[in-house]
């Protein structure tokens, strides 16, 4: 149901039943190491080459997922996914063995919120039981798409970000949960003309901003 | 959304502000070490050529051959990107910068193929140089050439 212009306020049940995450050496090292399920220390994720583990990332949080919520991948109506690769392979590599109708996402940073919120509106429409929405990202494929190729000699600036290494899946289900999904309001684009590439923070913050204003 | 320009002039400031950025006294001071210490190993191996009977084109030559060889070993095994988050453009203004361009996305995109891969993406990083390099060396051509034929300078010995 429509809430103020832009908005949804669901009338049916949407809960985050299941969710699970992999991560990389680095991000298991961090504040947040202990909270991932799964921690691969090989970055490679014992695959040939960058893209392949990302998608072997992708393709073992969903399963996981699935696993955890103890339910059966054919009551799963939709996968809706993405990452941030050309015509998103590590997702279309990595969630083809689940055999499931694909919704493919490219959000960027957003592609997790997006399939959240896209996944929740369809629940909330009676599309299906269980819908599960997985995103990727992976520091080697990122510098080998958007920046320099890992062994070239750089100095990354002090406000350079640092693409993660990490998988995440959720699934999203009408029967039970600890989360509860009420509604979702998407966001717009901000340009606030941050024209440095290496400082993806100033050119993203304005976003965050500007929902802080909305809604304060 | 776009923002109006009073706005986006604010935040470019307040940006300017709060991005931490490396000091520069300590970068320069860094990069002088390393491309000074470059600049002495090939002075040496330069010497040390010419003490053993090569001719100073030949020494000159092998100096290079030497430094191009060590960064490119250097790039195959990860640790020239380590030196050059060090030494900055120390490491990347001499002949080993250049060399480290090349070769890094050789070995990132091998996993592409011979062509497809290494050969169409080798010179990504060291195009413009090699473009531009050239570009300049024929307007300079040119240049130097009109001031032949109008006799403001003489044609050299050859």
């Amino acid at each position: 149901m429509k809430q103020g212009k832009y908005s949804q306020r669901f009338e049916h049940n949407v809960f985050i039943t299941e969710a699970a995450s992999v991560a990389g050496k680095k991000e298991g090292e961090g504040p947040l190491g202990k909270l991932f399920d799964y921690v691969e220390e090989d970055s490679k994720f014992g695959e040939d080459n960058w893209e392949a583990a990302e998608s072997q990332m992708q393709k073992q949080a969903a399963e996981m997922a699935i696993q955890k919520a103890g339910i059966s991948r054919g009551q799963i109506q939709y996968l809706l996914g993405g990452d941030l690769l050309g015509q998103t392979i590590a997702t279309s590599f990595g969630v083809m063995d689940l055999d499931l109708p694909v919704f493919g996402l490219y959000g960027a940073c957003s592609t997790m919120g997006e399939s959240l919120a896209l996944g929740s509106m369809l629940m909330n429409g009676g599309a299906g039981e269980y819908f599960l929405c997985v995103t990727s990202s992976h520091f080697a494929t990122a510098e080998k798409q958007f920046r320099f190729p890992l062994e070239y000699g750089n100095q990354r600036p002090k406000s350079s970000t640092w693409t993660v290494t990490g998988a995440a899946a959720v699934l999203l289900g009408k029967e039970h949960g600890r989360v509860k999904v009420r509604g979702v309001t998407p966001g717009k684009i901000v340009d606030f003309g941050v024209r440095d590439s290496m400082n993806m923070g100033a050119a993203m913050a304005p976003a965050n901003g500007i929902i802080g204003l909305c809604s304060g | 959304m776009k923002a109006t320009q009073e706005e986006k002039m604010e935040y470019e400031q307040y940006i300017k502000q709060v991005t931490p950025t490396h000091s520069t006294v300590k970068n320069a001071y860094r990069a002088f070490i390393t491309g000074g210490g470059i600049c002495l190993l090939g002075e040496f191996l330069n010497q040390v050529f010419q003490k053993n009977g090569l001719q100073k084109e030949q020494a000159a030559a092998w100096t290079l051959i030497i430094l191009i060889g060590a960064a490119v070993i250097l790039t195959g095994f990860n640790l020239f990107s380590k030196l050059a988050k060090f030494g900055g453009a120390g490491v990347l203004v001499p002949i080993t910068g250049f060399a480290n361009s090349v070769v890094a996305p050789a070995i990132e995109y091998k996993k592409e193929g011979q062509v497809f891969g290494i050969g169409v993406k080798i010179f990504t990083i060291s195009g413009p140089v090699i473009l531009y390099g050239i570009v300049a060396s024929w307007l300079l051509g040119v240049g130097y050439y009109i001031l032949i034929l109008t006799g403001m300078i003489s044609g050299g010995a050859s």
